[in-house]
């Protein structure tokens, strides 16, 4: 019987969503870690019973947990507790240094700050973790301060992939209002090699093998609130998409503006259309429909909720530029939430399934392409990210 | 034996209740002392202090014996009475958040 796993990351705790096939019974299980801030949990696409969540707090900093049954237990990978005194501890799971050898992290140390000023590199938090496609042991995790790391042993180390930060224009980045993140990670399911990455405030970026060189993708964007509005990089990207079938052609919510590439990156455009407004968090791909998008827009970078009191999912069945509204089931008065940037996802269910969480705690469901919408869970604390995987 | 009393998250990560107890080798310092809590509980490292710098994380503090001993050097003996095991070490999270 097939059915769905909602794993959902929040600010104090994560919760797992359980699913049928309609998806309309559900049950809830959490939180998983409470009190901690779990930014995301993910599950690998090799073995759906491998899950892992990145949780962190102010006092005690980065912690990898892993689950080997489908969330029902957790661990730190390589962090049992030793039974024989003097035992060599391992416990580095959360160990995420960059990499500042001379060949590769040198002398790339340091970042624009908000002064203008260099500032160095400085570990912060796990925003994604990005299992890989074929190896359940092997992960990538998007950091703040921006980097690309990786595991392959399940978790227990990690290793800074530091040519993303020695490609050249790391001096140039800097952090927006959220820190400077690498929150989204993009792998090619035709060709393991190329990678996608994004970066708040530096732009997009793509490796064409296996993350050892990188180079910006960024033609075609433009930001009125950087000096040059075209620039290599320096371009707050929010989200970027990509359909299985066709990793080519990408999609991209920007701090403002909707846009689209045909060509891996390499130029975009901008499809905002007939959108109320093109700020926005999220962005994703139906799972069977290519050219099927999604986005929910969001007033402006001052006011953080959706427009008019109404949360409405926006929905393009051409790749952008022609887009309608979806409320059905959704609040279309006194709403004033919004919908952060890993906090939507779609499953492979037929009809496609599409689910959001807000920052007021609900995780919103459709069961048949976002047609209709029902909460599945309505009050958690602020929902940080969703995902979702479809069982068999 | 020494008695390490940690806040409810990491007792929660650790798996443990209550105080945690440590055989310390040699001269008991604060150091030493989470040399010897790290080696015991590996998921505990990182969370008190950094993995590289061994920088105390910024929002924990040490007490003991109703002293404050966060910003005595880390190889500074503990007082006695944590050593023998009569007192408790404290590792105290800031009151904050929300």
């Amino acid at each position: 019987m097939s059915g769905v796993r909602v794993l959902v990351g929040t600010r104090k705790g994560a919760f797992i969503l359980t699913g049928d096939g309609k998806r309309k019974q559900w049950h809830v299980s959490g939180p998983h870690f409470a009190g901690w801030e779990i930014y995301h949990l993910k599950g690998s696409p090799a073995d759906p019973s491998r899950l892992y969540a990145s949780q962190s707090s102010g006092w005690f900093g980065q912690i990898i947990q892993r689950s080997c049954d489908g969330g029902k237990t957790w661990e730190t990978p390589g962090g049992e507790k030793t039974l024989k005194p003097g035992e060599m501890p391992a416990g580095e799971s959360n160990k995420f240094v960059y990499d500042a050898s001379p060949d590769t992290g040198k002398p790339l140390t340091t970042h624009q700050w908000y002064d203008g000023t260099q500032h160095p590199w400085e570990f912060k938090r796990v925003w994604h973790l990005e299992p890989s496609l074929a190896d359940p042991d092997a992960v990538y995790a998007g950091v703040e301060d921006a980097g690309l790391f990786r595991t392959s042993d399940g978790g227990k180390t990690w290793r800074e992939l530091a040519g993303l930060r020695g490609h050249g224009t790391g001096p140039k980045w800097q952090p927006g209002a959220g820190g400077m993140c690498l929150h989204t990670i993009l792998i090619d399911p035709t060709n393991a090699k190329r990678i996608y990455v994004a970066i708040s405030a530096a732009g997009a970026f793509r490796s064409d093998d296996g993350g050892t060189t990188w180079k910006p993708i960024n033609r075609g964007l433009h930001s009125q609130y950087i000096p040059d509005p075209t620039a290599e990089v320096g371009h707050c990207v929010h989200r970027i998409a990509l359909h299985r079938s066709r990793p080519n052609v990408l999609f991209m919510q920007k701090h403002w503006d909707v846009m689209r590439s045909d060509d891996a990156g390499d130029s975009w455009r901008e499809v905002s259309g007939n959108l109320p407004t093109d700020f926005g968090f999220v962005i994703d791909v139906h799972a069977y429909e290519p050219e099927t998008i999604y986005v929910v827009p969001i007033k402006s970078d001052a006011e953080h909720y959706v427009p008019d009191g109404k949360l409405r999912v926006y929905r393009s069945r051409t790749g952008g530029t022609e887009w309608e509204a979806l409320t059905q089931g959704l609040p279309q008065r006194d709403c004033y939430v919004n919908v952060l940037r890993d906090a939507m996802t779609v499953d492979s269910l037929e009809p496609c399934g599409v689910y959001f969480g807000t920052t007021g705690g609900q995780v919103y469901a459709s069961a048949d392409a976002g047609d209709t919408w029902a909460p599945i869970v309505r009050d958690l604390p602020a929902v940080l990210s969703v995902e979702v995987q479809t069982l068999a | 034996m020494i008695r390490v009393v940690l806040p409810p998250h990491l007792r929660t990560l650790a798996q443990v209740h209550g105080e945690v107890t440590l055989d310390v080798p040699g001269r008991v310092s604060r150091g030493a002392l989470l040399d010897a809590l790290e080696a015991r509980y590996p998921m505990l490292r990182g969370t008190i202090r950094d993995h590289v710098t061994e920088q105390r994380r910024p929002f924990l503090r040490f007490f003991a014996c109703e002293r404050d001993l966060t910003h005595d050097p880390p190889d500074a003996p503990l007082p006695d009475a944590v050593a023998s095991g009569a007192e408790p070490f404290l590792v105290v999270g800031a009151i904050a958040g929300g």
